[in-house]
């Protein structure tokens, strides 16, 4: 039985499609991004309830002002040696993204992924949390690992998959795994992490345990369905867990319009959730700091979980198999208003007077230098391709604990095959 | 063409036909997908037909069952084959026995798009073959195809079809027919009678398989990337005169050329890149047996992909290459 209904004088719908403000060939303006004033937010006590301060959701948290000083309630305080070790840590990321980069161009690897522009993110974080908090990262966070004074010639192991690797060339370059560091092994599939890190903080609170997790997607990410079910799971139980939202305005070629950046911020999906949301100036790694501080101790005295969007800009492309140029104006890195968290630390500790312009260019060259050392040495472990790998056999170690009788004879299958083949 | 050329130009073809179908998928709007598979779509036929979607493959799907409800043929791309697990229970829950369920007032025209594979050193998550996820669902069609006239033939009646439709595109051979070790180049598909792709509408059948090579001493399945892996091999031992049979459609399955093929030269080997146990390839082996144990006169070879998660830096360790596939043969043809 059908329902006739005369429709004739309705206008027709039509469908909504998010398109960014800029191509390539646009003249960039980004005007419109609201940029508050440093200082100009408050800071609740982090035993006030979530619902009452909803407001720093759609706003953004800013302790860096125009003339490089730290203002405000959420300025952390920090001393000037901590400082430095932040501004050494973000620039170890830039040289080694950068050495790292030219590495794959120069075909010594397969793949690489940059952070540039997002150094603060993960470096900030990694300074105010515990180093045995665990660490859910996605991949763009390699600054945890640098924070955290891993070895460099351990992570280009990896991204070599050569024989000195840890993860015996299994992994895509880039997906770490360091159990040490407190740094969970990354997927390839977007998000998974999500619930795991939920997981492992509901673990520890059930185990009274002190230790409080913390985890990183991007905002393209956040559309994924595992996103939701952590943030479900984080509030349901109050589980001690930090979600930090990496909102770098691009998801490969797509702008975050397409995850939802039209209609409200990424910090504001916490609300619905009655988890603690809280939106920050991405570049500004005093910010960063505070807040996850901020989020940490939440966690440690049982509030609950905080959902940290982090507002910044990917600069380079998005791995090194991506072309930025097909699809987004080239005049965005260079417009981007909240500027280069690098040169903002860096300005500030000048301003301080505890750091000037020689110093932070003598340890750029140190840096790069300590980058190339680490580079030379993992290269004496091999390169991709170039048959310095881990013995053919590793291939079906670790599938199980124990080697089950099918993948016993297929190891032999394929040791023979390799003497037929004179390898 | 090459085979994503041929890819676009199915899709250019569909949508300048059917004003219900449409693209969807992440990365394919404007930037034409990060293979440019969409390339040029969008200008042509407008942002609500060729779409960037927001990263979720459940919601990518889901979304697909829905629109295909309304009456549209959506295009759904998975950015790769590693990424369809997230949409599996859309796929294998509703859009599966959307038909079934409501006894034919609802169906799920959909055609999943996805490049599958390795040997681009994609690493774990970008170089899977879980084509026997798929044909384990009933109500699922599968589709790979192995030249790029194949693709777009495949793709335009794939896009056609009323059925739900998985089509994995072999991306090792997306820019030409790579012959399968490490040693050797790929060639382009310059040249390669694959190659020549018309520019207009034509279709070929789901469930029909091509015998790309006669032969009598042996038949040799095998479907994707694999097939110019086999033929190349059968070319440089030239002591085997196979018969090699492109499945094109794993589901439904032309099992008559497979049956005809097999009786005819009493000996069966079957290749594929996925890993081995409970694979396609073990589908395979049973209805030959089913059908023909009494013609078989050695038992039937499987090559396949070890068992293991997909590794990085040993990959081409990993998959079938023209060893593996003559120590097959030499077993098949011993007995
Ligand atoms: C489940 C899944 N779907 C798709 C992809 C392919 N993919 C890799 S990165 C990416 C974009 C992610 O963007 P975003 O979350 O914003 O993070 P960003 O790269 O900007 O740091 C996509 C679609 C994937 N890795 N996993």
């Amino acid at each position: 039985m059908t329902v006739e209904r005369d429709r004739s004088n309705l206008p027709p719908l039509s469908l909504h499609v998010p398109e960014p403000r800029f191509r390539p060939g646009d003249t960039v303006d980004f005007g419109e991004i609201e940029v508050p004033p440093a200082g100009a937010q408050r800071r609740p006590d982090t035993a006030d309830k979530a619902s009452s301060f909803h407001e720093l959701a759609y706003t953004m948290v800013r302790v860096l002002d125009e003339d490089h000083r730290a203002v405000g309630p959420w300025d952390p305080k920090l001393d000037p040696d901590t400082l430095r070790k932040m501004l050494r840590s973000m620039a170890l990321v830039r040289a080694f993204d950068e050495r790292m980069f030219r590495a794959q161009r120069q075909g010594k690897t397969s793949f690489y992924m940059k952070s540039t522009g997002e150094e603060a993110v993960s470096v900030g974080a990694a300074s105010a949390l515990a180093y045995d908090d665990m660490c859910f990262p996605s991949y763009r966070q390699q600054g945890i690992l640098l924070t955290r004074g891993w070895s460099l010639v351990d992570m280009m192991n990896q991204i070599y998959s050569n024989k000195g690797d840890r993860l015996q060339g299994r992994q895509l370059p880039i997906m770490y795994s360091v159990k040490d560091a407190s740094f969970f092994s990354i997927s390839g599939n977007l998000t998974t992490q999500y619930p795991q890190a939920v997981g492992w903080a509901m673990a520890s609170a059930a185990k009274g345990d002190s230790r409080i997790a913390a985890t990183w997607c991007g905002e393209g990410s956040t559309a994924e369905g595992d996103f939701h079910s952590a943030l479900t799971f984080a509030t349901v139980y109050r589980a001690p867990v930090i979600f930090n939202v990496v909102n770098n305005q691009w998801a490969i070629s797509s702008f975050s319009g397409f995850a939802g950046a039209e209609a409200t911020t990424f910090a504001a999906r916490a609300i619905g959730y009655g988890i603690a949301g809280i939106r920050v100036d991405g570049n500004d790694i005093l910010a960063v700091y505070a807040a996850t501080q901020w989020a940490a101790e939440r966690a440690r005295t049982n509030q609950g979980p905080t959902l940290i969007e982090h507002f910044t800009y990917r600069v380079e492309g998005h791995s090194t198999s991506d072309d930025p140029t097909q699809y987004r104006s080239a005049g965005e890195p260079t417009a981007w208003p909240m500027g280069d968290p690098v040169v903002r630390l860096k300005n500030h500790l000048i301003a301080l007077g505890e750091w000037d312009e020689e110093r932070h260019a003598a340890q750029d060259l140190e840096l790069a230098e300590e980058v190339k050392r680490s580079q030379k040495e993992a290269e004496k472990n091999g390169i991709l391709g170039h048959g310095m790998h881990q013995p053919f056999e590793t291939m079906f170690e670790g599938v199980f604990e124990e080697t089950p009788w099918h993948l016993k004879e297929q190891c032999q299958q394929m040791l023979d095959e390799q003497k037929a083949a004179g390898l | 063409m090459n085979m994503i050329q041929a890819i676009n130009s199915a899709m250019d073809v569909m949508m300048a036909r059917d004003s219900g179908v449409v693209v969807m998928g992440e990365d394919v709007g404007y930037f034409g997908g990060v293979f440019r598979a969409t390339a040029g779509l969008q200008a042509k036929y407008g942002k609500t037909r060729v779409f960037d979607t927001p990263i979720t493959e459940c919601g990518i799907i889901g979304v697909a069952v829905g629109m295909g409800a309304y009456g549209l043929r959506p295009v759904p791309e998975i950015q790769f084959a590693d990424y369809i697990y997230p949409a599996l229970d859309q796929l294998v829950s509703e859009a599966a026995r959307m038909r079934y369920r409501s006894a034919g007032e609802f169906i799920a025209p959909i055609t999943v798009r996805s490049p599958f594979g390795g040997g681009i050193f994609g690493g774990q998550t970008h170089s899977q073959s879980p084509e026997g996820i798929f044909t384990h669902v009933s109500g699922l069609k599968t589709v790979i195809p192995s030249t790029p006239y194949d693709a777009k033939g495949l793709l335009i009646a794939a896009i056609e079809d009323n059925d739900p439709t998985i089509f994995f595109e072999p991306k090792r051979i997306y820019n030409g027919p790579f012959h399968g070790h490490y040693d050797r180049p790929a060639s382009t598909w310059a040249g390669h009678p694959g190659g020549e792709v018309p520019e207009g509408y034509y279709r070929i059948p789901l469930g029909k398989a091509a015998v790309v090579r006669e032969g009598s001493d042996v038949t040799i399945l095998c479907y994707g990337a694999m097939v110019h892996v086999v033929a190349s091999t059968i070319e440089e031992l030239g002591n085997v005169d196979a018969e090699i049979v492109d499945l094109r459609t794993l589901l439904p399955l032309d099992i008559e050329t497979i049956e005809a093929s097999v009786k005819k030269t009493g000996r069966c080997m079957i290749v594929h890149e996925a890993t081995r146990t409970a694979g396609f390839g073990a589908e395979l082996a049973a209805l030959v047996q089913e059908r023909c144990f009494y013609h078989l006169e050695a038992p039937i070879e499987r090559v396949t992909g070890f068992d293991t998660p997909y590794p990085h830096s040993l990959e081409w360790a990993y998959f079938p290459g023209p060893v593996r596939i003559g120590e097959a043969l030499k077993k098949v043809m011993k007995v």
